[in-house]
């Protein structure tokens, strides 16, 4: 009874994150310009590595810098099972002779990202969770470092830091979309699933919730196998957007603008992570279109590269200055008026 | 004998780093993200902005006892900057939001250095007189390992005695043991919490100047490996304390060295790999680190 009461509470969340994603798809298909097509591709892969990183950080508090790697593997499993094998003879010879034949459409491949990071976010997790704090936050560090070196040095199996080429590219918008929804309602229900809300309990008040029979390193690491999940899934979509991956497409640049969106939109919130991408997408946008330069007047108006990155950290220390709960706090979008904030009523998933 | 002096020599590199990053954190709980790009900065500063792949030396052209000094006042002076300007709104924060908005701080520094030289590594020649080899019981080791080693030497003696002997230190020492009842005993916070962000930025000048005529590059991602070992090393140290994050600088130092002579030559490659794993191992085994420093353990 509980459970229904509280999916029928909730479920507003995702419906709404989802219209507002569709409705972003729509006007890319109703603009039909290219350029504009591939900034909304890459807002919904914005989309899924962000609320990847939400379905572990948010939910256990516990920051991870280390979540790119995740999308590391899944871009690399992409790779390995979607180019053409003459091509992935000439790249990557060292690879095992069933991988090398093997040629699988790109949403396929995603699933096997997705699986493969989700195995080692088993492997790393079951180590990582027992710690906590800030020593986990630096050891989810050394393992973003460690996946990137081993990734940058392995030269037969990854053609090492040179970039592999010829995977597929998807251009089609509705992929990504239907990715990105999935990804959002995943990140839901495991929120208001048993382990989710345990977790948020554990992230509340880890004494208590242990008290209560939490077992906290064991649903952190059901946590951080699902956002493994998404990370890998999202990595391997990324891979099939842009049509090449190198080790340092997935190391500190994504990990700073993956966790700046999640950080600004609320790091306790879906809806926050959805709309932290949503907004310092609009505003790279706007910064890049700046960079590239301006028409004013009879001399074009461009700022120097960089100014990107410098003006998302900006806003980034700022809004933790003035509102460190991000946008969104740890409320979601519910479609209701704030109401539900009164005391006593447990608070949204 | 090569091989002790090249584990020394990294090793000083990581325990200068991770005291500068104990340092802070010892004070105020920060995780100094930023802290490797302090160290790019500082050898940035030596150049004269400009995109081309030459660098055009500006101050680096200084005689040594004045680029010596420079160097040093240039990273204490950015450090007690970001502090003055960012951390102090952060005092009252969370540990792990101060940590975002220092990661946040050193892509700031990171790519206005990028805008104001471009991304592409230069080649500078700083200090050229420090490459000579030197023989020393047998072994021909540069001289600038040599004199990392003294050097780390020295700041270490120097540090201990700074912090044993001047009140200043003594401040120091009680704000990091209990930062609340220092201050009801009348340390000013303001005051010893810019002296550790000043020593920290001084450190890391003193790491800019030592990476920089070891590799004989400037790179805007130059401090982002000497940070995270550093960081690795602070963390196995036990966070907050100083000599743990020596020690433990110095030990990674070794592991990564004889990690590349005991590796098979396939595997040298993933030297660092290995090192990180150990460091995951370490941490599983000792999650408060090696020498863990009071106060730091959490209670209920």
């Amino acid at each position: 009874m509980a459970r229904a009461s509280i999916l029928r509470r909730t479920i507003a969340t995702p419906l709404i994150l989802s219209a507002l994603l569709l409705g972003f798809a729509l006007i890319a298909w109703a603009s039909g310009s290219r350029p504009f097509n591939q900034t909304v591709i890459d807002i919904f892969l914005q989309v899924i590595l962000v609320v990847g990183l939400y379905t572990f950080i948010g939910n256990s508090g516990v920051i991870s810098f280390g979540h790119i790697a995740f999308a590391c593997l899944g871009g690399y499993v992409a790779a390995w099972t979607t180019i053409k094998p003459m091509m992935k003879g000439i790249a990557m010879p060292g690879l095992p002779d069933w991988l090398m034949q093997m040629e699988i459409p790109y949403w396929a491949a995603a699933l096997a990202g997705g699986a493969f990071a989700a195995f080692w976010a088993l492997v790393f997790g079951a180590v990582l969770m027992r710690l906590s704090g800030i020593a986990a936050s630096i050891a989810t560090f050394a393992m973003l470092a460690m996946v990137n070196a081993i990734y940058s040095n392995w030269s037969s199996v990854t053609a090492a830091t040179s970039s592999v080429v010829g995977i597929p590219i998807v251009r089609s918008i509705w992929p990504y979309l239907i990715a990105a929804i999935l990804a959002v309602f995943v990140a839901w229900a495991f929120s208001v699933s048993r382990f989710g809300l345990a977790l948020r309990a554990a992230r509340e008040e880890p004494t208590a919730a242990a008290a209560s029979g939490v077992n906290i390193p064991r649903v952190r690491l059901i946590a951080f196998v699902i956002s493994g999940a998404i990370m890998g899934a999202g990595g391997a979509l990324y891979a099939h957007s842009i049509g090449i991956v190198t080790p340092d497409t997935f190391y500190l640049g994504l990990t700073f603008t993956t966790l700046s969106m999640l950080v600004v939109g609320g790091m306790g919130s879906l809806s926050g992570a959805v709309l932290g991408v949503l907004i310092l997408s609009s505003l790279i946008q706007v910064l890049r279109w700046l960079e590239a330069g301006v028409q004013v007047g009879t001399g074009t108006f461009a700022l120097p590269g960089g100014v990107q990155e410098i003006a998302l950290g900006a806003v980034m220390i700022l809004i933790l200055m003035f509102r460190p709960a991000g946008i969104m706090g740890n409320s979601e979008l519910t479609g209701r008026r704030a109401r539900a904030e009164k005391p006593g009523e447990p608070g949204h998933a | 004998m090569q091989v002790v002096f090249d584990a020394l020599s990294l090793g000083s590199l990581y325990a200068l780093g991770a005291l500068g990053i104990a340092l802070i954190f010892g004070v105020m709980r920060l995780v100094n993200f930023a802290h490797g790009d302090v160290i790019a900065f500082c050898v940035f500063a030596l150049l004269w902005p400009s995109v081309d792949a030459v660098a055009i030396v500006f101050a680096g052209n200084l005689p040594w006892f004045l680029l010596i000094p420079f160097t040093l006042a240039v990273g204490a002076g950015l450090s007690v900057l970001s502090e003055a300007l960012v951390f102090r709104r952060f005092r009252r924060a969370n540990p792990a939001t101060m940590m975002i908005a220092s990661f946040a701080l050193g892509f700031v520094i990171r790519y206005f250095l990028l805008m104001l030289f471009s991304s592409r590594p230069k080649s500078i020649s700083l200090l050229p007189g420090l490459s000579q080899p030197v023989e020393i019981l047998g072994a021909r080791i540069p001289l600038l390992q040599v004199i990392t080693i003294l050097v780390t030497l020295a700041v270490l003696v120097g540090l201990t005695a700074f912090l044993r002997r001047t009140r200043f230190g003594l401040e120091m020492r009680a704000a990091a043991e209990n930062f609340t009842m220092a201050r009801m005993l009348g340390v000013r916070a303001n005051r010893v919490i810019m002296g550790a962000f000043a020593l920290s930025g001084a450190l890391a000048g003193a790491i800019a100047l030592i990476l920089g005529s070891q590799t004989g590059t400037a790179n805007i991602m130059m401090g982002a490996s000497v940070m995270l070992m550093a960081f690795i090393a602070t963390v196995i140290g036990g966070m907050g304390s100083l000599a743990g994050a020596v020690i433990a600088g110095f030990a990674l130092g070794a592991v990564a060295t004889v990690m590349q002579v005991v590796l098979p030559p396939d595997a040298r490659a993933f030297r660092d790999a290995f090192v990180y794993g150990a460091v995951i191992l370490v941490l599983i085994f000792r999650p408060q680190g090696l020498l863990a420093a009071r106060g730091t353990k959490e209670r209920v």
